[in-house]
């Protein structure tokens, strides 16, 4: 239940107060109003309409006694031996929170055969690998995984757990969540940590230009997963750790999935590999002019991208969408054409080293985050590049 | 063969403005739709009903106006539909969507298949398809693009994996999630939305469903808890450039030797 209060009101137009809410949750109810199940409790109405609105005392009482749940863990994501760089990004991110707070940082390594993955965690300043290697493990199956998982986390008790948001990790992770009944906060942009263990998780929300701030005080352990390429990768460092060899019944690794075959996909270069993209966005207005975006990739050597809506119009492959629902690049360099920089696509792309923007709107949002702030109209700008850098080209 | 789809209704647009400064929406009476990809989980269960004659049934979780919702989907093939709607649902996070979506199934039986969409379009986590098949105590696939084919006992599936496709078999019952592409969903049939005009929603509210223990829901049952919005950080070192054209080109093209990208 949302604890938004209603104050009585009288002279009020409703019609205003229904207007609010960003998700409709204001309804009418006889001469008044009630929040109801859309609430998300953005508190919007609150913000705006004190008089009318107002936070109850939140229902909360602890439940859990932190104390008892110490370390921040890694699921460690590994393919033909090899483990995805989104997990040592995480170590990373790891070894800060538990620095802050002086907590141990924990691997979760599930597998079969892949007990020499474990030392190579050791060199990223881990410290304790939990392995279950069994033959059960060799692929990637729901429920055989979780319970592995679930049995890790009765045995180690960690305060955190972060988990790359691939496509294995947005399976799993929320499957192991919802089975301690405890939070799960997806794409993580920012994490930082109080010091009574509760995580700061910030994401972009609500589909505006809003950065949202969550905490899960209530509940052990506490659940983020994070694209790949938002944290950068830690340095070697001394390896202290341990490793612990650990073992499941197999009885409890049954699983109604059966695995008939992997086929392997053709491999397209992917824009997380580019050192330079072209991004275009709305502002492009036509099919067509994208001519000019792709002669100015082919010139710079760069990749081109597009913004969701590009990619909804089916001007692009899906795989070059960047963004929280696309993918996070961080190239060299990054010019965008006609894109206005909303929080969603920001967050795929502001860790790029050099940011040119082109847009035509001065408080075009994208500007926020670029380096170079290039306030003029793409489709005079960019053929005027283009056409110094055919010049440019044969002077030298 | 029982199959249940849950679909969301969303906001009709790519955007909810809201100004960071004053918190305000910049846009009032937004529009809603059936989360676009939430048409491919009722094609899929349309074409499994069409091999299979299944009975599918469409729950949802939301604001009385979510009945527009449902009341599409039954222009699309839906057979029955359930709008799991109550004040004590309100505030949800995934966990607790996921749970009141597993008890609203629950209510009526469990079925041998649940479908939902990849994600929605305004919460976009793609985490509550799991978390119910959790609640549900029974196998989940995600990122299913293909059916390969299908009896009564169970399924053959592609799933999309960033590297490979994996062929699976899963037996019912299981949730699956289903990718954009997998099907191209139909346009709402005239004759359907005719013939369909009188069918009811079932609305079911907390003391509907199995456990109506109101800590376990809406605000109280979410573990997470937003405590603040703010604006995103701005960049500081920016340099911005406002001029003719021929001059932003020359600057760019200067700044592209810099970087020896030329
Ligand atoms: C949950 C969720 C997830 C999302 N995930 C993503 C994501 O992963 N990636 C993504 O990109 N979006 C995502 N979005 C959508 C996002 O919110 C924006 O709608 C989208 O990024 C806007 O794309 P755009 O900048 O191309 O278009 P617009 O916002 O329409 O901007 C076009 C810009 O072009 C400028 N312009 C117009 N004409 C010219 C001209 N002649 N010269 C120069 N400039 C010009 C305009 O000033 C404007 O700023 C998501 C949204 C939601 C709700
Ligand atoms: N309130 C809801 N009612 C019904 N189904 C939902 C709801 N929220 C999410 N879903 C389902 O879960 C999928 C993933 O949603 P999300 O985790 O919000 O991205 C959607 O495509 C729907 O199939």
């Amino acid at each position: 239940m949302s604890n938004i209060k209603i104050l009585p009101f009288t002279g009020q137009n409703i019609d205003e107060l229904l207007a609010l809410c960003p998700f409709n949750a204001i309804e009418k109810a006889g001469d008044s109003v009630e929040i109801n199940a859309g609430c998300r409790m953005c508190r919007i109405c609150i913000k705006r309409r004190p008089d009318v609105f107002v936070l109850a005392e939140p229902p909360r009482k602890v439940t859990v006694n932190k104390q008892d749940w110490q370390g921040i863990a890694v699921y460690i994501e590994h393919l033909n031996a090899v483990i995805h760089p989104v997990s040592f990004e995480l170590i990373g991110k790891a070894r800060e929170l538990a620095g802050k707070t002086g907590q141990p940082v924990f691997c979760l390594l599930i597998g079969d055969s892949v007990k020499n993955l474990a030392s190579q965690l050791l060199e990223y300043g881990v410290d304790k690998v939990f392995v279950y290697d069994q033959p059960e493990l060799g692929h990637f199956k729901i429920e055989p995984y979780t319970a592995v998982f679930e049995d890790f986390i009765n045995l180690v008790k960690p305060s955190g757990v972060l988990v790359g948001g691939t496509s294995i990790g947005r399976s799993l992770a929320p499957r192991v969540a919802a089975r301690f009944r405890t939070g799960l906060t997806a794409d993580c942009t920012i994490l930082d940590i109080n010091s009574n263990t509760d995580i700061d998780q910030i994401r972009p929300a609500y589909g505006g230009n809003i950065m949202a701030h969550i905490h899960t005080p209530h509940h052990r352990p506490q659940f983020a997963t994070v694209r790949y390429k938002i944290f950068n990768a830690p340095e070697k460092t001394q390896s202290t750790g341990l490793v612990e060899h650990c073992q499941i019944d197999p009885s409890r690794l049954y699983s109604a999935i059966e695995l008939l075959e992997v086929r392997r996909k053709e491999k397209v270069r992917s824009i997380e590999d580019a050192e330079a993209i072209i991004v275009a966005g709305k502002g492009i207005k036509k099919e067509a002019d994208l001519q000019m975006v792709y002669e100015l990739a082919e010139k710079l050597d760069a990749m081109t991208a597009g913004t969701r809506p590009l990619i909804e119009q089916g001007w692009f492959d899906p795989r070059l969408q960047i963004g929280l629902s696309g993918r996070t690049v961080k190239p060299k360099l990054i010019i965008t054409c006609g894109v206005s920089g909303s929080v969603q696509f920001a967050a795929g792309m502001q860790g790029a080293d050099n940011i040119i923007a082109i847009n035509n709107d001065p408080r075009a949002a994208i500007f926020d985050v670029a380096h170079y702030a290039v306030i003029g109209d793409l489709y005079q700008v960019v053929p005027a590049l283009l056409e110094k850098i055919r010049r440019g080209g044969s002077l030298i | 063969m029982k199959i249940f789809v849950c679909i969301k209704q969303v906001p009709d647009s790519t955007k909810v403005d809201i100004d960071p400064e004053t918190m305000t929406l910049k846009r009032g009476g937004i529009d809603s739709k059936i989360n676009p990809f939430d048409l491919y989980a009722i094609e899929t269960a349309v074409k499994l009903k069409e091999a299979h004659q299944a009975h599918i049934c469409a729950i949802s979780m939301g604001p009385q106006q979510a009945e527009a919702a449902i009341r599409e989907s039954y222009t699309l093939g839906v057979d029955e539909g359930i709008l799991l709607s109550d004040r004590n649902f309100a505030g949800a996070d995934v966990l607790a969507t996921a749970y009141a979506l597993s008890q609203g199934i629950l209510s009526l039986g469990l079925p041998d298949i649940v479908i939902c969409g990849r994600q929605t379009t305004d919460g976009d986590t793609g985490q509550v398809g799991p978390e119910i098949a959790e609640f549900l105590n029974i196998p989940h696939l995600a990122y299913v693009r293909h059916i390969v084919e299908s009896d009564d006992k169970g399924m053959v599936v592609e799933m999309d994996m960033p590297e490979t496709v994996e062929v699976v078999r899963v037996n019912y019952p299981c949730l699956i999630t289903v990718e954009k592409g997998i099907f191209q969903p139909r346009l709402p049939s005239f004759k359907l939305k005719m013939a369909t005009k009188e069918r009811p929603i079932r609305r079911l509210t907390l003391a509907d469903l199995p456990d109506s223990e109101p800590e376990r829901y809406g605000l109280k049952g979410s573990p997470t808890q937003v405590i603040k919005v703010f604006p995103p950080k701005i960049s500081s070192e920016r340099e911005t450039w406002q001029d003719s054209s021929e001059v932003l080109s020359e600057k760019i093209f200067a700044k592209l030797n810099e970087l020896k990208f030329l």
